[in-house]
């Protein structure tokens, strides 16, 4: 039998075959897990100040809450949150944030990349050059002054990640367009007469997609990367809010006194989620870039 | 030639005015400064005579002509808040941040390009798969965490390196050195190492990539069959021709560096620009923002200028692309 298998089947039993690419989709997962059922898993809601106890402040890990109701294994915080609790309440602002500014930016940078190519002439180039401009400028300059104008906030934060990125997409997806729409079967839709605008969405942006995906998932471990710079420098999210940026700003003047797990442990969460990102993406980049298939 | 250049230093200058015209509409919308700068107990009198002396009773684009007119002169406005001269507050803040990102992008290469030259070499070597591996873990690493670990690790646990501060400057040319003095290097080292591991896993990738290229090329296999030792092939041979695109890719890193820098003087409270311009944002001190953010974008736009002139002169592909 002869087994048929698409491109996509092809692409995830390829993706499958690195270990690397499998741990970090592994404890990506769980992450997303942890986040998504985060009242279940943890024993206090660190952002609700009725369960905080501020005897609790600053216990090392491993140490019991002064009723003996439970132990924080992970120590406590300035503020005596459970740095566990607080850990993963964080990772959802990380995650929220991350995925939710990479999808918006996705979509706007799309459209535009696509509408450019679709234009060509002076909206091209005056697009083109606008995207040029933007991703010749360092992101986090852009980030600070944009925060800088807006004040903090979470919504603020999503709006000024969106900002920087769309422009990554739309470099792209242009790019793409133009060497798709060159191609054979384009060719053929348009000897059908179908409508060129339903041509470059219908045919053409499908075929675009595994570039943009690779893109998205490198965006999104950006983004959350400088959430947390932003709300550690204090710009970014307010610190009603949980993030695992202002957690280690928080730990930062405990840590000349060794009181190290405030600022470690946040941060290894962190490094973490972006890791495993990065390994999934990292691997996506080989797998749906036709160029390195041998 | 020299009409494509005519033209890019053009298309450059306009950027540049665009620049200016975003920065300086941007930051009019942030608050006002005068709620700010002036105490509440002045009265109206007074208050209006403080707005009048801040140049801020004009209306916006001609605060925008004074502005720029003032830029094309170096006169970026007065510090609101340190009462100098803002480009000469910039500036001499600027050695600093330069030195900082010098030395950071200097650590990137000296350590980078040996890795990454045996990454390429040995592609299939464990150490060169531990690299790889490593260097997503380089690109991964928030910044400003690591700068925090390297604290706590050397500063605190250790107490080998200080962890602020810019320590014993000697006087060179004008300019106030760390690099002249051993203290100074003591206070450099900490920060440049945060700032340079991201460009070192950058390096390192880019170098294995150039390397992985160029090895199965015929001039390789030529310089091999003339009976070259393969010391002297890969350092003259393979590695010269990688170093072409890394310069151009460090040449415009620098910029970014210089950026990202803002992070790690604030941490290692490194009296460098970057630190001035957060504090800045913080106080509101327009003049001082906007002069940082012209300088930087001078930088920007010199930088990139300079990389497409030299890649025109040093690639006869480019130029020949140009010309039809």
């Amino acid at each position: 039998m002869i087994r048929v298998e698409s491109l996509w089947q092809r692409g995830v039993l390829d993706f499958l075959r690195s270990p690397m690419a499998i741990v970090g989709l592994l404890i990506l997962a769980v992450i997303v897990l942890a986040a998504l059922f985060a009242p279940w898993i943890t024993p206090q809601n660190p952002y609700d100040l009725m369960q905080l106890d501020v005897l609790d402040a600053r216990l090392a890990p491993g140490a019991t809450s002064g009723e003996g109701h439970y132990t924080y294994w992970l120590g406590t915080d300035g503020q005596g949150r459970d740095l566990y609790s607080a850990i993963v309440y964080g990772l959802r602002i990380s995650l929220l944030v991350g995925v939710g500014s990479a999808l918006i930016a996705a979509v706007i940078g799309t459209l535009v990349g696509l509408v450019s190519a679709y234009a060509g002439g002076w909206v091209d180039a005056l697009l083109m050059r606008l995207v040029d401009l933007l991703l010749s400028f360092p992101g986090i300059l852009m980030a600070l002054m944009i925060l800088a104008w807006l004040g903090k906030g979470v919504g603020n934060v999503v709006l000024t990640l969106v900002v920087l990125e769309w422009a990554y997409y739309a470099r792209t997806a242009r790019g793409q367009a133009l060497v798709e729409s060159r191609r054979e079967y384009v060719e053929a839709a348009r000897g059908q007469g179908i409508s060129r605008w339903r041509i470059l969405v219908g045919h053409i942006l499908p075929n675009c997609l595994p570039p943009l995906i690779v893109i998205g998932a490198l965006q999104i471990a950006r983004a959350i990367t400088l959430e947390a710079t932003l709300s550690f420098l204090g710009l970014g999210v307010p610190i009603t809010e949980p993030s695992l940026g202002l957690l280690i700003a928080n730990g930062f003047q405990f840590m000349l006194g060794d009181e190290y797990w405030i600022s470690v442990f946040p941060g290894l969460a962190l490094l973490l989620t972006i890791v495993a990102i990065n390994l999934v993406g990292d691997r996506l980049r080989d797998v749906l870039n036709p160029r390195l298939q041998r | 030639m020299s009409l494509w250049l005519l033209r890019r230093v053009g298309q450059a200058v306009l950027v540049m005015l665009l620049m200016t015209v975003i920065v300086f509409v941007g930051l009019n919308a942030i608050g006002n400064p005068v709620d700010i700068l002036i105490g509440e107990d002045l009265n109206q009198a007074e208050r209006v005579q403080a707005i009048a002396r801040l140049g801020l009773d004009q209306p916006l684009w001609q605060q925008y002509i004074t502005f720029l007119n003032g830029a094309t002169h170096g006169h970026l406005g007065k510090s609101f808040v340190h009462h100098e001269d803002a480009l000469q507050l910039i500036l001499q803040r600027l050695p600093a941040t330069f030195e900082l990102a010098f030395s950071a992008l200097l650590m990137a290469i000296v350590i980078g390009v040996p890795l990454g030259l045996f990454a390429g070499l040995y592609p299939d070597h464990f150490a060169s798969r531990l690299m790889m591996t490593g260097s997503i873990v380089g690109f991964s690493l928030p910044s400003f965490w690591v700068a925090l670990m390297l604290i706590m690790l050397f500063s605190v646990h250790l107490g080998w390196l200080p962890a602020s501060g810019r320590g014993a400057t000697r006087e060179w040319l004008g300019i106030q050195w760390s690099w002249l003095t051993l203290d100074g290097w003591q206070h450099l080292l900490l920060p440049a190492l945060n700032l340079a591991l991201f460009k070192i896993s950058l390096v390192l990738r880019l170098t294995r990539a150039g390397v992985r290229e160029i090895l199965p090329q015929d001039f390789v296999k030529f310089a091999r069959a003339k009976g070259l030792s393969p010391l002297r092939v890969t350092l003259m041979h393979v590695l010269r021709n990688t170093l072409i695109p890394l310069v151009t890719v460090l040449g415009l890193e620098l910029g970014s560096t210089i950026a990202y820098a803002v992070v790690t003087e604030s941490i290692f409270a490194w009296p460098g620009a970057g630190k001035l311009i957060l504090d800045s944002i913080n106080t509101l001190d327009r003049p001082v923002v906007v002069a940082y953010l012209m300088v930087v974008v001078v930088i920007f736009v010199s930088l990139n200028l300079l990389v497409d002139v030299l890649y025109r002169l040093l690639d006869p592909r480019v130029r020949l692309e140009g010309a039809q």
